[in-house]
């Protein structure tokens, strides 16, 4: 059948880059990496050159909205998956605050399901803490992680756990199925109203401050309640130098936290926001110099685990207005990678063995996904993205995916660019372009039904 | 002048040059016939978001005076109110031929998106927006404390030297922010007197100085005192525990007044809480300047919609 043999093509990589700086050609076949070595040769197999390029493995995204359903103006999951790939991504872990909310069995498999149809990337759904993420009572956790969605992430992003009660429960009860609860770490009534980092130019510009202080005392309490219940938590995009200090602290003390930051609070700082130009506007907020720096270093030793993008695409509307009136939020997977080797691979911070690790082994294993994020090597499921590290570009909206326009980054220079992303060998960006939806979600098909059949 | 949104740009030669034609258009105020022709065919909107009858009237005067047409755009029963969105409204008055958009609003930076935004074409005058700036305020008061100074000799004079003290919310006031950037460039020494919880957070940018007690800064003397109006909804969001507390730590009673240095001049932008920031003996006493403030806001606001609106604009 022509769609067996579409999803059936095999891949020779040439010459392509290991995180490790190892040089090798890498064949994908059965879904698999097949052969690792130089010279290698394969019968049928399509050939791609990667001379130059670095091989990562298959970039994972912990913190993705993809506003399907309930904002389809913003973005689906199909366009969502598309700016993934684009990006580099072959999975991400989609955010609970949809319309209606992810805090039910049904709605997580109607996300797992959109996710399966549109083929670019696994869309592993996270599920709400608590029932419309109104903080007050628990979703059925249980029955979401029993779901065929099996979600282990637990997040009201958007919303803090602010009640510390029901953080408690919430920490205790997914230790039954081995789940995290991925906090947004904001005290409500110290943000109240807020737009900005608070400080010098919030004084100034006369907007209201969103301190530090109300993500750094959330943190503190949640890893003092992890310690306690001796659960695991996650904290979303950390982005202040105090948080970092907590956090560092926790983690030596032996809580079982783990913590992101976006690529926006590696690269951005509040200066920005001078020009009341509301693509700037993101939550928690951009913050100054000092906590930027802070954030990288502790990324660079481990304090903080993983990179994820916070992809909040918003319609123009919402953005093309006065500041108190605009939307939070920046798309981010399309520049992630970007984004990253700009702040902290060009500065010495990591290497791409380190990005491998932040970008896909580690939220894998955070998120406890099976077949993604794991290591290059024989045998392993054909999760891959070939990126140019030497190649630079003026960022603009030709380069996004998804339907959000509302990148920080057009118009700036950015280096790099993902030239090519498999995902279950096949690839979903091949020569720098996105491959068209009908391919994707053929071979999606027939990988599938191939499966069923060969088990 | 293509835009008046911040004084914060403005030059101590600007300044001084918008002032000194503030007080040809004060010549005007004292004529038989108080208008000029200067802007005859020139279409003014006032713009307002917020609720503002005072800025509002005095700009609608600034703008008759000098003859221009003036549409008033209130927000309240309109199409604003309705959801329309700051773009659409800009649009629909560029495409109805506004000349000047006079804008107050209640988020901070408003004028400015609207200024770039390339929705409309017209000058922008920020009247006004949010807890930033409130520019044609801080012109009125370096103006009046110009010619409390150097009466009929105030052309081409600044403030060097001068002391100010401005008591009461600067944590949310515009009207802190465009004067702190005004008269310090035109030479004044501004201190800020205020409850630490209406301070902001990190004042490290602002080239003032910072103080908590009221009697120490009356006690200093200074040549100005400005009192900012206290707003009802800071009463109910312990930012002070009381109305009358605040009152004895930083009200100018008149045990105060009857301190201060007998030739300071006590200032407020209004609407007064009489008996709250402000005693009645002082806001009605030969030192206080309220009334002069309000006439020469009309005079500031003629001269900055003169040039706005005459002569070859900066970009054409």
């Amino acid at each position: 059948m022509p769609k067996e043999n579409a999803a059936r093509q095999e891949y020779l990589i040439r010459g392509a880059t290991l995180p490790d700086g190892s040089r090798t050609d890498i064949v994908l076949a059965g879904g698999r990496i097949a052969e690792l070595g130089s010279g290698l040769s394969r019968a049928g197999a399509a050939t791609v050159d990667a001379d130059g390029l670095i091989a990562l493995p298959g970039l994972v995204d912990l913190h993705t909205h993809l506003r399907e359903p309930g904002s389809e103006q913003s973005e689906t999951v199909l366009t969502g998956s598309q700016a993934a790939a684009r990006g580099g991504f072959t999975s991400v872990f989609a955010m609970a605050n949809t319309s209606p909310v992810q805090d039910t069995a049904g709605v997580v498999e109607q996300v797992l399901a959109l996710g399966e149809q549109a083929g670019y990337v696994t869309v592993q759904p996270i599920g709400a803490v608590t029932v419309g993420l109104a903080g007050e009572r628990l979703a059925e956790l249980g029955a979401m992680a029993a779901s065929r969605a099996r979600v282990r992430v637990f997040s009201d992003d958007g919303f803090c756990v602010a009640d510390p009660l029901i953080m408690r429960r919430a920490l205790e009860y997914v230790k039954a199925f081995d789940g995290v609860i991925a906090q947004h770490a904001q005290e409500p009534r110290l943000t109240e109203k807020a737009q900005m980092n608070e400080g010098a130019l919030s004084a100034e510009l006369g907007l209201t401050g969103w301190p530090a202080v109300a993500e750094e005392s959330i943190i503190a309490r949640d890893v003092l309640l992890a310690e306690h219940v001796g659960s695991r938590l996650h904290v979303c995009h950390v982005s202040t130098a105090g948080s970092v200090d907590v956090i560092r602290w926790a983690k030596a003390r032996g809580i079982d936290v783990t913590a992101e930051v976006t690529p926006h609070h590696l690269l951005l700082t509040e200066e920005l926001v001078v020009g009341y130009d509301a693509r700037f506007k993101v939550n928690p907020p951009l913050r100054r110099r000092e906590d930027v720096e802070a954030l990288r270093a502790g990324l660079a030793d481990g304090t903080i685990d993983i990179v994820a993008t916070d992809h909040a695409p918003h319609p123009v509307e919402a953005k093309d207005c006065e500041w108190d009136a605009a939307a939070n939020g920046m798309v981010g997977l399309e520049s992630a990678l970007s984004v990253v080797h700009a702040s902290v691979v060009a500065g010495g911070h990591l290497d791409w063995a380190d990005v491998a690790r932040v970008l896909s082994h580690t939220p894998a294993r955070i998120g406890r996904l099976a077949g993604q994020g794991r290591r290059t090597e024989v045998g392993a499921p054909a999760e891959l993205t070939l990126y140019d590290p030497a190649a630079s570009r003026v960022f603009g909206t030709a380069d996004l995916s998804g339907k959000g326009v509302n990148s920080p980054y057009l118009s700036m220079t950015l280096p790099g660019r993902v030239q090519a992303t498999f995902h279950h060998g096949h690839p979903t960006v091949l020569d720098g372009a996105l491959r068209p939806a009908a391919e994707i979600a053929a071979a999606r098909l027939a990988q599938t039904q191939w499966e069923r059949r060969h088990g | 002048m293509r835009h008046l949104l911040s004084t914060k740009t403005i030059t101590r030669d600007e300044a001084i040059a918008l002032l000194d034609i503030a007080e040809d258009m004060a010549d005007v105020a004292g004529r038989e016939v108080k208008k000029l022709p200067t802007l005859r065919g020139k279409t003014v909107v006032n713009l307002f978001f917020e609720d503002s009858t005072r800025t509002r009237i005095s700009f609608e005067a600034a703008a008759k005076r000098l003859s221009a047409d003036v549409i008033n755009f209130s927000a309240k029963g309109s199409s604003v109110s309705k959801g329309e969105s700051l773009k659409d409204t800009a649009q629909t008055l560029s495409a109805m031929g506004a000349d000047a958009v006079v804008i107050r609003h209640h988020a901070s930076g408003a004028p400015l998106v609207l200024a770039q935004s390339g929705w409309i074409d017209a000058g922008i005058i920020n009247a006004g927006d949010g807890t930033h700036e409130h520019p044609t305020q801080a012109l009125l008061d370096a103006f009046t404390i110009r010619r409390r100074l150097h009466g009929t000799a105030s052309r081409g004079k600044d403030l060097d030297g001068v002391t100010v003290t401005i008591v009461g919310d600067i944590l949310h006031s515009r009207v802190a922010r465009s004067n702190l950037w005004l008269l310090t460039t035109l030479g004044a020494r501004v201190s800020f007197v205020a409850p630490p919880t209406l301070l902001p957070a990190d004042t490290s940018a602002w080239p003032a100085t910072f103080g908590f007690d009221l009697d120490t800064a009356i006690d200093a003397g200074p040549d100005v005192v400005m009192m900012l109006r206290i707003q009802a909804e800071r009463m109910s969001a312990s930012f002070f525990p009381s109305p009358r507390e605040y009152a004895r730590g930083w009200g100018l009673n008149d045990e105060r007044f009857a301190r201060l240095r007998a030739d300071s001049i006590v200032m407020h932008p209004g609407p007064m809480n009489r008996g709250l920031e402000i005693s009645s003996a002082a806001a009605d006493s030969a030192r206080s300047t309220v009334l002069e403030q309000v006439a020469n806001g009309v005079s500031v606001r003629m001269a900055a919609l003169y040039l706005l609106l005459s002569g070859d604009r900066e970009d054409s």
